[in-house]
């Protein structure tokens, strides 16, 4: 029996629509929709799909360069030329709400997801980062989201052959019931060898190829878009299995399908599974689909009409492929195994109709399912948060200094959020694929050769949630100059930004506040370093009964390093070098790691940023580093300038003598996060070159010390070796897991 | 010299190989297929590492069905060189082309990070002119953990088929430096006719320039015969 009733305004509320939503869907369709139409709308219309609630605030994002091949909202990832005749593709997309139920799938397909919508264009994944956000370490359930988020991304990654070369870890207690789970992509594919989202050509046939099609994940996209809560382990069945094995198979046979010449266009099945791929492909290209529900290949038998459309099922492609070349396509799947099913055809109508055994169960305009045609938009209300005024409150002078710097410093080197994150990432495959120069080099961002060429991308996922919260403008701004200061330090030249925006409720006024200032102050940044935004990942609802996580806008970049000589390591190189601290000076503990968990400050303004003093220092950096004038370059952000000190210290296993050379407050000195600040390190005879270049430019910077053999001297004070230091750095973590 | 390196379904290590024999080393090298029964007169065949089969029901288990691993395995009989590399030697073993077995790494963890291999028998095929007596070479394996009887290691080292153990960076062979749990340190082995060879760390990650670490051609020269100072 075909469950395909026709609906009510009761229906629509069940399927998390508005009762304003439902009326505009009778006046799309002339009609009161049945449920196979409505579960379409509702799951197409979810706020993951659609960005009905952000839309208005995106759009203002820069997203033209003159490398932009593919830029924000026009295909699955952004695709930026990076010369040689190739193009880097990327996006960032979050997972969150399956991994707070079920940590170690939730993570999985998170990863599997990402991928493809990499691979769908045509291009090889060639990294992965993943930017994690868990409550506090020392509680059970964290441990157990860890590990279960840890063992997903390892367990699907390694397996599907793709290196996990970087990301970062942060633990708040404002994640506590709600984990992040941010994973990016980064893919190569030859230029002018794409492949579009689009569905042209009537006549053409409609295939799905991969995985079968069963009941896991339908109606993941709108448990994506509701708050969570205890109800919602109710929702297992919303979360879908992975199959890296498959994802594998899918990769080799997808891009060994597209050299054949044969597809048209491709979509990879994510949110809301066939309902979404065919609508959007056929919207794109201005056609419409027949679809013949009942070939999809099933796991179960008893799957309705709306089941089929609304699966999300993993490893699943839909492709669109010359008519002629039908026998092509089969051939090349057929050698990998996969199922290959003929599921429908390109029409000339517009409409997407939904046939099952010959019965038309829904019939819906393609163009009113998706962004930009006539899904909703909305504006939201805002309003500035309650909190801001505990903000204003903050008094500087009423921070005591702490007893002894070492003591504080050992103390920050600890917290799980600055401490080694080892534990998880040696159980990442980061090497598969040889191109990992990050393997045996430590730098401020992952660094990944591009074979063939003498160009290597350098990629980094960025955001301090802490700094957000106190100002989303600011913050967010901070995130940008961030991730472009790590990867200018690589040696690098940043490209483009791909952003995963995890936000509480976009219906509370000021959680919608933080939102569109985060997003302005992205704007602003972006505009000053004259970076595109090429695409990314909305996730609302990132909340608990208790209070909205913190504003989490994170930052994906990727940049480009033309020659091999210009790579830079975070690692001190050579005993006596000078160590150069290069940026502004300025007396500010806000939001520092320092105020918040040694003295449980949480209120503070966000860390000083002069975005127009940030540029001039990314571009100070890369003059010195291209003309091969410092040996290290490390910036300052996390913990400060002594853990940026420290990092450098571990990595080139030297030790390092400074001293405070400025008349600002010991503490603000050693552990302030304010922007724009790189450490360097410079042989002897460089030295007037640098100074030189620095002076030309304008830019603040003194000598801070020298690097030393391997004792650690901080204001002429003997603290011991670096080793002592790395100790506590590298058993943190491990000895909370292990207690 | 022509090389073949076999794909099996969830090989993912076998691009690599192909880029450092054909690329790196200017070698001929072949891609050969799972399906297929022809070896392509390959001088010595290489299994790849990955999750063959998805690793499921046990590494290596079902990719020992393979079609080519009947050719494999009467190539090897007759004396023919054959190599497998983490993935690849968990099939080596399930075919028992080589004694013991791969477990689960002690910690129970996935495990990629940098190790140190000690070269034990420099004289083999793929040793013979390794120029340094400490390799530093990168393992990425869940399953590394090599178990055999009392017995089979007597014979493996009466007959001086350990090939590698894991060691740290000064050649010392200690608890704290044996990275799975695998018996006597074993990081890599070969059988009793010196043709077959089995290890876990991966050779070809630590065989290109870019990556600031070449420790790993050494083994490749070998098998070309090729002397390489360092």
């Amino acid at each position: 029996m075909v469950f395909n009733p026709l609906t009510t305004e009761e229906t629509a509320k069940k399927l998390g629509l508005l009762e304003e939503e439902f009326q505009k869907i009778c006046n799309i369709l002339g009609r009161v929709p049945n449920f196979t139409e409505l579960s379409v709308y509702s799951v197409m219309w979810s706020e993951h799909c659609s960005y009905k609630n952000s839309i208005v605030w995106l759009k203002q994002l820069p997203k033209k360069g003159k490398r932009v091949l593919a830029g924000a909202g026009e295909e699955n990832a952004g695709l930026m030329d990076i010369g040689d005749g190739l193009a880097v593709c990327f996006k960032i997309e979050s997972h969150n709400h399956p991994s707070a139920v079920e940590p170690f799938q939730g993570a999985a397909t998170g990863v599997g997801g990402i991928h493809r919508d990499i691979f769908t264009m045509g291009a090889r994944p060639i990294a992965t980062l993943n930017s994690l956000r868990f409550g506090n370490l020392n509680h059970p359930r964290t441990q157990f989201l860890l590990k279960g988020v840890v063992s997903g991304i390892s367990h699907y990654g390694n397996c599907f052959g793709v290196p996990t070369v970087g990301g970062e870890i942060d633990f708040d207690e404002c994640y506590q019931s709600n984990p992040l789970v941010n994973v990016m992509s980064v893919g190569i594919v030859k230029k002018g060898e794409t492949v579009s989202a689009i569905a042209l050509g009537v006549g053409n046939p409609v295939f799905i190829v991969g995985a079968a099609t069963g009941k896991d994940g339908i109606h993941g996209a709108t448990f994506a878009s509701e708050d969570l809560s205890v109800k919602s382990s109710e929702k297992l069945p919303s979360i879908q299995i992975g199959d890296p094995f498959y994802e594998k198979l899918l990769l080799e046979a997808t891009l060994e399908c597209i050299r054949t010449g044969a597809v048209v266009g491709m979509q990879d099945m994510g949110a809301a599974g066939i309902a979404c791929s065919t609508s959007e492909m056929s919207a794109k290209g201005k056609v419409g689909m027949d679809l013949w529900l009942e070939k999809v290949p099933m796991r179960q038998s008893d799957m309705q009409p709306f089941e089929l459309l609304l699966s999300e099922s993993q490893e699943r492609m839909l492709i669109v492929a010359e008519k002629e070349k039908v026998d092509i396509v089969k051939a090349v799947f057929e050698k990998w195994d996969l199922p290959c099913e003929q599921i429908g055809v390109v029409t000339d109508s517009k409409k997407i109709r939904y046939f099952f055994y010959d019965e038309l169960v829904g019939e819906i305009p393609a163009e009113s399912l998706v962004l930009g045609g006539g899904a909703p938009v909305y504006y939201r209300d805002f309003q500035e948060p309650q909190y801001f005024q505990e903000i204003q409150k903050f008094n500087l002078k009423k921070v005591p200094q702490p007893k002894h710097l070492k003591e504080a410093t050992e103390f920050l080197l600890q917290l799980p959020s600055i401490a080694s994150k080892r534990w998880v990432t040696r159980q990442y495959d980061s090497m598969v694929g040889v191109a990992t120069v990050t393997t045996n080099l430590a730098a401020d961002a992952a660094i990944v050769h591009i074979k063939g060429t003498q160009k290597s991308i350098a990629m980094t996922t960025d955001c301090n949630s802490r700094y957000v919260y106190a100002n989303p403008k600011i913050g967010c701004a901070l995130a940008v100059a961030e991730a472009a200061r790590n990867l200018v330090c690589t040696g690098a030249h940043p490209l483009g930004i791909t952003n995963c925006l995890n936000f509480g409720n976009p219906y509370n006024p000021e959680v919608y506040f933080q939102f569109k200032e985060a997003i302005l102050g992205m704007k602003e940044a972006c505009e000053m370093f004259d970076l595109p935004v090429t695409g990314g990942n909305v996730s609302f609802y990132n909340q608990s009964p208790e209070a909205a996580v913190y504003p989490t806008p994170t930052i994906g970049m990727v940049g480009l390093i033309e020659k091999p000589q210009n790579i830079t390591s975070i690692a001190f190189q050579n005993e006596k070098d000078t160590i150069f601290l290069i940026g502004k000076i300025v007396e500010d503990l806000g939001c520092s790691a320092y105020l918040y968990h040694y003295h449980n400050v949480r209120y503070s303004p966000a860390p000083y940023l002069n975005l127009t003093e940030e540029l001039l220092l990314q571009k100070a950096i890369i003059e010195l580093i291209e003309q091969r004038i410092i040996n290290s370059a490390h910036d300052v952000s996390d913990g400060g300038l002594i853990i940026t000190l420290m990092e450098s210290a571990f990595a080139g296993k030297k030790g390092f003598h400074v001293k405070n050379f400025s008349k600002i407050r010991e503490d603000a000195f050693w552990f302030g996060e304010s922007g724009g600040r790189v450490v360097v390190t410079a042989t002897k005879d460089k030295e007037n070159e640098l100074i030189h270049h620095l002076n030309l430019l304008k830019i603040n910077f003194k000598p801070l010390g020298v690097v030393t053999n391997k004792e650690i001297i901080v204001n002429d004070e003997n603290w011991g070796t670096f080793e002592d230091f790395q100790n506590l750095y590298e058993n943190a973590i491990p000895k909370i897991l292990n207690s | 010299m022509k090389f073949g390196v076999v794909t099996f379904p969830g090989s993912n290590c076998d691009q690599d190989l192909i880029y450092v024999l054909q690329t790196i080393l200017q070698c001929e090298t072949v891609n050969l297929w799972h399906k297929s029964h022809d070896l392509e007169s390959c001088d010595l065949i290489f299994l790849p590492g990955g999750f063959s089969y998805g690793d499921y029901l046990r590494t290596g288990a079902i990719a020992r069905f393979s079609p080519i691993m009947q050719e494999i395995i009467a190539f090897a009989n007759q004396g023919g060189y054959v190599m497998g590399i983490c993935n690849g030697f968990q099939i080596l073993c399930e075919a028992g082309l080589l004694p013991g077995v791969l477990i689960r790494n002690q910690n129970m963890q996935f495990i990629c990070e940098n190790t140190y291999i000690k070269v034990v028998n420099s004289n083999t095929f793929i040793t013979r002119n390794v120029q340094k007596s400490v390799l530093k070479i990168p393992i990425a394996h869940a399953e590394g953990n090599y178990y055999c009887s009392d017995e089979t290691l007597k014979k493996l080292q009466d007959n001086e088929q350990i090939l590698f153990q894991y060691c740290d960076a000064g050649g010392n062979i200690t608890e704290d430096s044996n990275p799975n749990g695998s018996l006597f340190s074993i990081a890599g082995i070969t059988n009793e006719k010196k043709n077959v060879f089995g290890m876990m760390p991966h050779p070809e990650r630590a065989a290109d320039k870019w990556l600031f670490n070449v420790d790993g051609l050494q083994l490749f020269y070998s098998i070309l015969n090729q002397t390489v100072n360092v």
